[in-house]
């Protein structure tokens, strides 16, 4: 009987619905519109994101351009040991490190306190200029933004004029030609550039928080620094948490640009960060090689952070990268 | 009482003296912040308004002391730097144009629960995300499909981008279920809803997208570097921009100062024209984004925190 009963159920389900491959591409061939939509995307995407991977051959390799695939030697894991014993890659290193932290902490501070600021104006129309005004350096390019810093820090720009006049230097001073200076300029620039905009994620957190908070807290006697430190602060705190966590994924990622744009002769021992280090090999001395490995380093580095720190964000019980 | 006079009394009442002593302070810090943020750009358009051998001088602040048109004459009578104008105007918009239309294709198809390649795209997406090539892989990648000295490396390599991708799709994910169901109900076939349903009912979305990859291509200067630096009618205002940058430490190419030195009567200096060039090239974004902001704030929004 039982068995009887499991035969029937089989055949019933078998007949109409094939199972597996035939199933598939019977779905497919139906839904072949929206195949036809999506699949010639995904070539694209194996073509320009995937293809290039197999560029990553070339680190384990003494890569000559002129050869072809077989032809090349095959040194192993060798380029990887000459970068760490590199006096310069561990100097790049430092370098990148040291202002994706600058960026990052720098970063967060200045936009949550503009965040509390801008919480406190009760004028909606200053509010939204200064906003406005806010925004506007993200919405340049780094090439003009590099320009307009470049000019005001020259030696007969504003700010050596400014000093000039206020009696604290007495003479002309080149402010992008001292190394030690450069993750100072490095840090005040980004502030410069995307302080307005990275206010935005806080404001909008500050907007969530339950007025009646407020209310009870003014009742109370709280006073507006109190109210600043005991409700606003914690009520975008998770905003806070998990922007940070996904922040630490981007460690080696302290940007290209301005450290392209800002850099020159006279800092490059404090400019330099991997980005210009894989550029310079690759594209300027022509050992690609040593680039890829470089990047490739950088690449998995990023990939291992990137993944635990979503993996932190998403046991908070936060949102997620995606 | 309306809930407005509400607040307003009780403002009125609660203003204590330490109250009004945070006000002034943050709204002076408020103001500074704006002079600190203004100051450097005004200062430049100042520049590029006034005479370039008198800015030799220095001391130009808010408002130029010899004012002039001759660097805006030079910068657009300029064949260079013209033909980079419009390279960069090309690009804008029929990358703008590709990126949203595919984007929202690929959205679309995505957004489809009963499509049976949904996950294995979606994944091959977003693992881009976390692994790329690098830069010499990829630059080889672009040797090899003869797209060096192509109008079309500024275009195909950057297509999609996950981060739209997921903008859009979560937009139509948000869509009442039975508007795009019911078309289908009505015997439109998934072209048709695509590009008379879904299309329009995204519009907010794909102003958003459009806004940010305007942006984006209007700013870009690296993939001309590195792909066309050496095929003068396909550079960007940006990247000629980027090379005037370099004038103090590298050869000058590009703008030929020699040449308009020995036009005679007019004088144009590196530093002008520069100016000048920032000017043109933050003009365009400077008259768009104000207007935009909401869509750009509403795209951050969207991307950065997804609960």
């Amino acid at each position: 009987m039982d068995n009887n009963l499991m035969y029937a159920d089989a055949s019933l389900s078998a007949s109409p619905e094939p199972r597996g491959l035939k199933r598939f591409l019977r779905l497919l061939w139906k839904q072949r519109a929206l195949v036809l939509m999506s699949v010639p995307f995904v070539i694209w995407l194996f073509v320009f994101r995937y293809v290039p991977l197999w560029g990553w051959t070339i680190a384990f390799q003494n890569f000559k351009p002129g050869k072809s695939f077989s032809e090349q030697q095959w040194i192993g894991f060798s380029h990887f040991e000459f970068l760490f014993g590199d006096e310069r890659f561990l100097r790049v290193l430092r370098n990148t490190l040291v202002m994706s932290t600058i960026n990052l902490v720098l970063g967060f501070l200045t936009a949550i306190t503009l965040a509390l600021l801008l919480n406190e104006v009760r004028h909606i129309v200053f509010k939204r200029v200064v906003q406005t005004v806010s925004y506007l350096p993200h919405f340049l390019s780094w090439v003009v933004a590099a320009g307009i810093i470049r000019a005001i820090l020259d030696p007969d720009g504003v700010i050596n004029e400014l000093l000039l006049r206020l009696g604290l230097i007495d003479e002309k001073l080149l402010f992008l030609g001292v190394g030690e200076w450069f993750w100072g300029i490095y840090g005040v620039s980004i502030v410069w550039k995307d302080v307005g905009w990275n206010t935005i994620i806080y404001l909008a957190a500050i907007t969530m928080i339950d007025p009646s908070l407020y209310e009870a807290a003014e009742i109370d006697g709280a006073g507006r620094f109190r109210k600043i430190w005991h409700i606003t602060l914690p009520g975008i705190r998770p905003v806070i948490t998990v922007l940070l966590i996904m922040n630490i994924g981007y460690l080696l990622e302290s940007g290209f640009e301005p450290q392209y744009l800002l850099g020159n002769g006279l800092n490059m021992r404090y400019s330099e960060n991997l980005d210009i280090f894989v550029l310079k090999y690759g594209i300027e001395q022509f050992n690609y090689s040593l680039s890829v490995a470089a990047s490739i380093f950088k690449t998995v580095v990023s990939f291992v952070l990137l993944f635990a720190a979503n993996n932190i964000a998403k046991r908070l019980g936060e949102t997620r990268l995606y | 009482m309306t809930v407005q006079e509400t607040k307003r009394s009780r403002y009125r009442y609660r203003m204590s003296l330490g109250d009004r002593i945070f006000d002034i302070v943050n709204y002076t810090l408020l103001c500074l912040l704006m002079v600190v943020t203004l100051y450097p750009f005004l200062n430049t358009v100042a520049v590029s308004f006034n005479d370039a051998t008198d800015s030799l001088r220095g001391g130009i602040y808010l408002w130029p002391r010899v004012w002039t048109l001759e660097n805006y004459k030079f910068v657009f009578e300029n064949a260079s730097i013209v033909q980079a104008t419009w390279i960069s105007v090309l690009r804008t918009v029929i990358g703008t144009v590709l990126t949203v239309f595919c984007s929202a294709m690929v959205a679309y198809t995505v957004s489809r629960p009963e499509y049976v390649l949904r996950k294995f795209v979606t994944i091959a997406f977003i693992l881009t995300m976390y692994i790329n090539g690098g830069l010499i892989p990829n630059y080889l990648l672009i040797r090899d499909l003869g797209m060096i000295g192509s109008f079309w490396v500024y275009i195909w390599p950057g297509l999609i981008g996950v981060f739209n991708l997921i903008v859009i799709r979560s937009f139509i994910e948000n869509l009442p279920d039975n508007i795009l169901e019911s078309a289908k109900i009505d015997g439109a076939g998934e072209f048709r809803t695509f590009f008379s349903i879904c299309l329009p009912l995204c519009t907010p979305v794909l102003a958003t997208v459009a806004l940010f990859t305007g942006v984006w291509q209007w700013n870009s200067w690296f993939d001309v570097f590195l792909y066309n630096s050496s095929h003068e009618h396909l550079s960007t205002l940006q990247y000629e921009l980027q090379k005037t940058l370099q004038f103090s430490n590298a050869s000058n190419r590009g703008v030929d100062f020699q040449a308009m030195q020995s036009r005679g009567a007019t004088q144009v200096t590196p530093v002008a024209i520069r100016a000048t060039m920032t000017i043109v090239a933050s003009v365009p974004i400077i008259m768009v984004y104000p207007f935009l902001q909401k869509y750009f704030v509403k795209g951050m929004m969207v991307g950065g925190v997804k609960e």
